[in-house]
């Protein structure tokens, strides 16, 4: 096997509040490995670490954060001891990403031309001209229609799914590695985001890009990743093969995640849910952080914490339930 | 765009006639002005002349609308006092109260737009709470006490400044940071949280996601988003600079409408404080207006709007 693309070891990110008083650990010992060309999906409820992860991954976090330990080698370049300038260079060129929210994500005063020319012109020093060019290309690719129009348009003359379709061009404009995707079609209609995932993975197959998919939707996992990991309380709970996961979770928390899906063939019996509430990443239980809500929680759960046990090929899950290694 | 504009000047229009109906009437109660007008110990008969002069004697809605008959021809009527045309005497002192809100409209923005992005990029840092501080003082101090402070330290003790009056450019500088520092701090505070909004938004994470250098993050997706709202402010701000230097103006005796309206009020003197306070509410309605269609010039939502 190849030396990975991106390679997370131990990754740990803590919030600092109240003047440094008040510790939440986001992200609390992450280590995640991804082949090139290979799709992850990160999974978890609001509030697991998961958008804080794939920030911690540009290093682009709200001031309140640091990162406080672990790795970060992308590519073999170690990410956490590179400069500001060196980290500005690799964003948007080298890894891009696409933020939750398309409606917001575009400047109102710009056009979508001068916008998506940018990263062009910052990291390949384009010139006005050529850039434009390219972002024309770029529209049409990412299937704007007349994107000769478009391009001295504003963000506010387009309807949601087209606004994302040009963060989405945004992202490829400079043919990255790796995109990550934040929740990329949580504000779309469902027709809208069936298109838009149809989208990324032409994408995805053209500039053989590397992707990671960051959601809470199960279903989008199922249909985009090869491979899953679920955080829970900052922490991966569960990592492996997507249909591993699908037909033999490990983590009683995935597999509830998994019954919680609404099916629509053979709609009986009742829709699940998880009792309980997610955490307070701020006050986390002791030992394993999903005992309070875990149907078989015992004894050793409510004192320590279970380390990563291996579960099957390249499938793993931090569950007192599995065999010890 | 149009529509928009139409609809604009028509909202303008019927300020204006509830801002000439309200001061016409409320000046009125402020009592009569013929005893100002007449020699101590004049007789009953003496005033009576007098306010039959001026038409003080006929009944509110008759004088009221010979005033506006005369307004929209153009006449605010002859002062009390100076008996010279209103017009005149306020257009003298126009281009005074002009050169003082201007300069204190530099002094306010120069000060207040870069402290302001400053406190905003370096929230909560020393930078930041030095610029609190100076908008707090700038907020709550009287503009005649500081105005007065000005004189006693720069003209009176130290001498490099005259203490009051017009012609040089030095006698602008000290009226300018009197009534300039409470719209520098207004200023400021809005930048800086207009700023920190603009900072915390979707696009300038975008921005930064892709690899624009921190600079260029600020100076173009940031700023010219937070300087709306600022541009709005300040051009309304300027107009009422022109109009609220009142206590600014007397301090120094400086000679623009402010004092204008200052001796008008001391005088009963109506029809001068009738053209200043309509005058002076036309040019902040004219300002909201352009404000407003500037606005839409520069935010595309509003200019493309059909």
């Amino acid at each position: 096997m190849t030396r990975p693309l991106l390679e997370v070891e131990d990754l740990r990110t803590y919030y600092f509040g109240d003047r440094g008083r008040r510790v939440t650990k986001a992200v609390d010992g992450v280590s995640l490995t991804l082949a090139a060309g290979e799709t992850l999906g990160i999974v978890g409820e609001s509030g697991s670490g998961k958008t804080t992860l794939a920030l911690s991954l540009l290093r682009l976090l709200p001031p309140a954060a640091r990162i406080v330990g672990g790795a970060i080698r992308f590519e073999g370049e170690d990410l956490l001891t590179k400069s500001d300038g060196e980290m500005r260079r690799i964003r948007g060129k080298r890894i891009a990403m696409i933020l939750q929210d398309p409606m917001a994500s575009l400047n109102p005063l710009f056009t979508v031309g001068d916008q998506v020319a940018e990263p062009i012109r910052v990291h390949e020093g384009a010139d006005r001209r050529a850039a434009r060019e390219r972002a024309r290309e770029l529209l049409r690719s990412v299937k704007i229609a007349a994107p000769e129009l478009r391009v001295r348009e504003y963000p506010h003359q387009m309807s949601g799914g087209m606004r994302q379709r040009i963060v989405g061009a945004i992202a490829i404009s400079c043919d990255p590695r790796l995109l990550i995707a934040d929740e990329p079609t949580t504000s779309l209609d469902l027709t809208i985001q069936a298109q838009y995932l149809g989208l990324l993975r032409e994408l995805q197959r053209r500039h053989r890009l590397t992707l990671i998919f960051v959601t809470h939707n199960l279903g989008i996992v199922a249909r985009m990743c090869d491979r899953v990991a679920v955080m829970y309380a900052g922490r991966v709970v569960e990592t492996g093969p997507t249909k591993a996961i699908f037909d033999a979770a490990a983590h009683p928390y995935t597999k509830a995640l998994i019954e919680s899906i609404p099916k629509l063939s053979g709609a009986r019996g009742r829709l699940t849910a998880i009792d309980g509430q997610p955490p307070d990443p701020a006050a986390l239980p002791a030992g394993c952080a999903f005992h309070p809500r875990c149907p078989k929680v015992f004894e050793r759960c409510r004192q320590e914490a279970p380390p990563e046990l291996p579960a099957g090929e390249a499938h793993a899950a931090r569950c007192w339930l599995l065999p010890p290694a | 765009m149009k529509k928009f504009v139409v609809r604009r000047i028509g909202y303008s229009v019927l300020s204006l006639l509830l801002l000439s109906l309200t001061i016409f009437f409320f000046v009125r109660v402020t009592g009569d002005p013929a005893v100002l007008l007449a020699e101590p110990g004049a007789s009953a008969e003496d005033l009576r002349i007098i306010r039959e002069q001026f038409g003080l004697d006929r009944p509110l809605w008759i004088q009221y609308g010979a005033f506006m008959e005369n307004l929209l021809k153009g006449d605010f009527g002859k002062s009390f006092y100076y008996r010279t045309p209103v017009l005149e005497l306020y257009l003298s002192r126009l281009p005074h109260s002009l050169l003082l809100a201007g300069a204190a409209m530099v002094f306010s923005l120069l000060i207040g737009i870069p402290t302001g992005i400053i406190a905003a990029v370096r929230v909560n840092r020393w930078w930041d709470s030095i610029g609190k501080v100076f908008a707090l003082l700038g907020l709550s101090l009287p503009s005649f006490w500081v105005g007065l402070l000005l004189i006693l330290f720069f003209s009176v003790y130290l001498e490099w400044l005259p203490s009051s009056g017009a012609g040089t450019a030095w006698h602008v500088i000290m009226p300018a940071f009197a009534l300039g520092w409470y719209f520098a701090a207004a200023h400021m505070r809005l930048t800086r949280s207009s700023m920190l909004e603009v900072l915390g938004s979707e696009y300038v994470k975008l921005a930064r996601l892709k690899g624009l250098p921190e600079a260029l993050v600020i100076a173009k997706h940031a700023f010219k988003n937070a300087l709306i709202p600022v541009l709005t402010l300040a051009g309304i701000n300027l107009v009422i600079m022109v109009n609220v230097a009142v206590v600014v103006e007397t301090v120094f005796a400086w000679p623009g409408v402010g004092r204008l309206l200052f001796e008008g009020i001391s005088f009963r003197d109506f029809p001068v404080v009738q053209a200043t306070v309509i005058l002076g509410g036309a040019m902040i309605i004219v300002v909201n207006l352009v404000v407003d269609i500037l606005y839409a010039v520069i935010d595309p939502r509003i200019r493309l709007e059909r």
